[in-house]
């Protein structure tokens, strides 16, 4: 088993014509993954890679069943594709899409209130099963199957923990790039709560970084409720208050949100952190006591 | 299935985070502020911005009254404090005091220790303040809505008075589909004991701040004081906003208020190349791809005992010209004694990183050490590029190895 993407995902591509969205595509197929199809507006009727384009997703769901998307849609018009699949009823949208502006996500997550639809992302990596399909840009190389989730809301780090722990021999279920911006769709607590409904995960790995205090909401769920192991690494423990680190989530200020206080919360919530990046497989391995 | 649950209506203390950071933003000056907030209907003192001492009395003259106010104009708050708010009695008194503070070095808690370099100066309109109150709105991120902040004690600094008297701190959340509705506005007015008459007009003031923090992407709007002046009018007696970077592409007009003598020069310089760059204090360059991995490169250099020099995340499609400009930007910074390169390649080939380095060191002829470890999409073919580019280069497996290394090799010379 895996969350939210498995066998029976059918996916469809928004941007697939795009540059970004054709090699993914691409990638997505070439390790197993039920690509259905690709919506670009205006291109409806035409095929792309040997896939069927259509002009909506409501096309797209109509003629090939789609059930989830994955949306390369630059950030103008990312807001209008997460709502355009949350309208058509797909159940699961991954936004890879980075630098949406706040307040057209502000809309989207208030036209997505009470609807059917999760979203991860937007401004993440996607969501890889292990042996199964992924939607998004994790290289599947580094990827094997097993029995350890990730959860994380950097990119690269996510892909160094899956590596991580692909060399202490152990593989994934299920490895989620939530995204980095102040806004999103699935957060971690939603992640770990898939993951201890999925018998086959284990363990999780958690990965948060600097800025707000999802981190800590994440340690008093673990705390109250989360019974599988944790081990946990927080990006940022040397930034300087005040500054934007890239992802637009990532600032301290105020002496809130430090990764120091991040730390702390999950360490006490029985979470194995680490302090060094290089150490997230390792501290794995002892957690599992191999 | 999974059903989006209806947001939380309350909120989380993880506005103040923001509030008080709003660094990811564009920010602009006082003056400018005001004028953004005024095309909205928010009522601001009267003033004009000046660049040299005698346009600040010819501004004194025309506004007229008893008294103006000097303000000097940078990106940082505390300037009362640290000598940048005066009052002149007289326009000659306003041409003096702008003489002394265009040109001056304002130092306060917000600029640190090295200050800020006043180029500008506001002159206003003296007021009779009854009372100060404070206003702010900003996103929240826990609710995924806009939350307007207001407390009686304005005019001072807002997390001090979060910690010592939460209390006074009224938050409303706002809907996006309605924007404030009036009781909302009124729930704040008598919340901060403001007098009957002067609700509606801060019904009216709300509305307009929220209109403008709409329209115009701003992911901040704080306004310390906003004044009950002895008349009954309300006023933005100062103002600070930001905007959205993300959302800068459909406010043109927005752009030109960037100030670049607000900013480091590098940091400025890495922005045309669409470079994520900010400059520290130590001597390990860092490049890596990937913010989240670049701050834990920062973190690992650290606690192998080194000291970052920057932060610099080339971005998941970066290629070889873009390797080429981060290395320039990199090396220019004089206190780097050796580079680390972190690469984790998904999108971005670490080939096309090795063809970017190669390219780079040639013809930069970098002084210090590099260390290279990358990982992922071709990595073998990028080790065997840069084994025989014949040019020096110490490459590692690990994480953990190339901060060891890199800080070893700092440390030597």
């Amino acid at each position: 088993m895996a969350v939210l993407l498995d066998k029976n995902t059918r996916l469809v591509v928004q941007g697939l014509t795009g540059r970004e969205g054709t090699f993914h595509a691409k990638a997505a197929a070439a390790y197993g993954t039920t690509v259905v199809g690709g919506v670009t507006p205006g291109k409806g009727g035409t095929r792309h890679e040997g896939w069927p384009v259509f002009n909506s997703v409501h096309d797209a769901v109509r003629e090939t069943g789609a059930n989830a998307t994955v949306i390369f849609v630059p950030p103008p018009f990312a807001a209008d594709a997460i709502m355009e699949a949350t309208d058509a009823g797909i159940s699961l949208a991954v936004c890879i899409t980075e630098g949406i502006p706040t307040i057209d996500m502000l809309r989207a997550f208030t036209f997505m209130e009470g609807k059917a639809t999760r979203l991860i992302g937007p401004n993440c990596p996607g969501i890889i099963s292990a042996g199964k399909g992924k939607a998004g840009i994790i290289p599947a190389h580094i990827c094997r199957e097993g029995r350890i989730g990730i959860v994380s809301k950097s990119g690269t780090l996510t892909y160094e923990a899956i590596h991580q722990l692909t060399r202490q021999g152990m593989g994934q279920t299920t490895c989620i790039g939530i995204g980095g911006d102040p806004l999103i769709g699935t957060s971690f607590i939603d992640a770990l709560k898939l993951f201890a409904a999925d018998p086959d995960t284990e363990a999780v790995i958690m990965i948060g970084e600097i800025g707000g205090t999802a981190e800590q909401e994440a340690a008093d769920f673990i705390k109250r409720e989360f019974k599988k192991p944790v081990v946990g690494f927080i990006a940022g423990q040397t930034a300087p208050p005040g500054r934007r680190m890239g992802h637009a989530g990532a600032i301290i200020a105020g002496g809130q949100g430090t990764a120091a206080e991040k730390m702390e919360a999950l360490t006490k919530a029985g979470v194995h952190v680490a302090k060094s990046p290089a150490d997230m497989g390792v501290r794995m391995k002892d957690a599992l006591g191999r | 299935m999974q059903v989006r649950e209806p947001r939380r209506r309350y909120v989380s203390i993880d506005c103040f985070v923001q509030l008080l950071g709003a660094f990811h933003a564009l920010k602009i000056h006082e003056y400018q502020a005001k004028s953004v907030l005024a095309r909205f209907g928010v009522p601001v003192p009267r003033g004009e911005v000046a660049f040299s001492a005698a346009e600040a009395g010819d501004i004194a003259r025309r506004l007229g009254g008893d008294i103006a106010v000097v303000k000097a104009q940078i990106h940082a708050g505390g300037r009362g404090k640290g000598g940048g708010v005066k009052l002149a009695k007289s326009p000659e008194e306003a041409e003096q005091l702008a003489k002394q503070m265009i040109g001056m070095t304002l130092i306060t808690h917000q600029t640190g220790p090295e200050g800020k370099k006043v180029g500008r100066v506001l002159i206003e309109e003296g007021l009779q303040i009854d009372r100060e109150l404070y206003l702010s709105i900003v996103i929240d991120r826990a609710s995924a809505s806009p939350v307007i902040i207001a407390s009686a004690a304005g005019g001072m600094d807002i997390e001090e008075v979060a910690a010592s008297h939460p209390e006074q701190i009224l938050r409303e959340a706002i809907d996006p589909g309605t924007g404030v509705i009036p009781f909302q506005a009124r729930k704040l007015a008598f919340g901060m004991g403001l007098p009957a008459a002067a609700a509606p007009k801060l019904v009216k003031v709300l509305d307009s701040i929220y209109k403008a923090f709409i329209e115009t992407d701003a992911s901040m709007i704080e306004i310390n004081p906003l004044i009950l002046t002895k008349g009954g009018d309300l006023l933005a007696l100062d103002a600070k906003v930001s905007f959205d970077d993300n959302a800068l592409y459909r406010h043109p007009d927005l752009r030109d208020f960037r100030d670049l003598t607000e900013e480091d020069p590098l940091e400025v310089e890495a922005s045309k190349f669409s470079l994520n760059y900010i400059r520290l204090e130590g001597n390990i360059g860092c490049m890596v791809n990937g913010a989240g991995l670049a701050m834990a490169t920062m973190d690992i250099i650290k606690l192998a005992g080194g000291e970052p020099a920057n932060f610099l995340d080339v971005g998941g499609g970066a290629n070889a010209e873009q390797i080429r400009n981060a290395f320039k930007i990199l090396t220019s910074d004089k206190n780097v004694k050796a580079v680390l390169i972190n690469i984790f390649g998904g999108i971005l080939r670490c080939d096309v990183l090795a063809q970017g380095v190669i390219a780079a060191v040639t013809e930069l002829g970098v002084p210090v050490p590099i260390v290279i470890r990358m990982e992922g999409t071709n990595v073998d073919e990028g080790k065997r590029m840069l084994r025989e580019s014949g040019l020096n280069f110490t490459t590692a497996d690990s994480m953990g190895e190339a901060a060891d290394t890199v800080v070893a090799l700092a440390k030597a010379r």
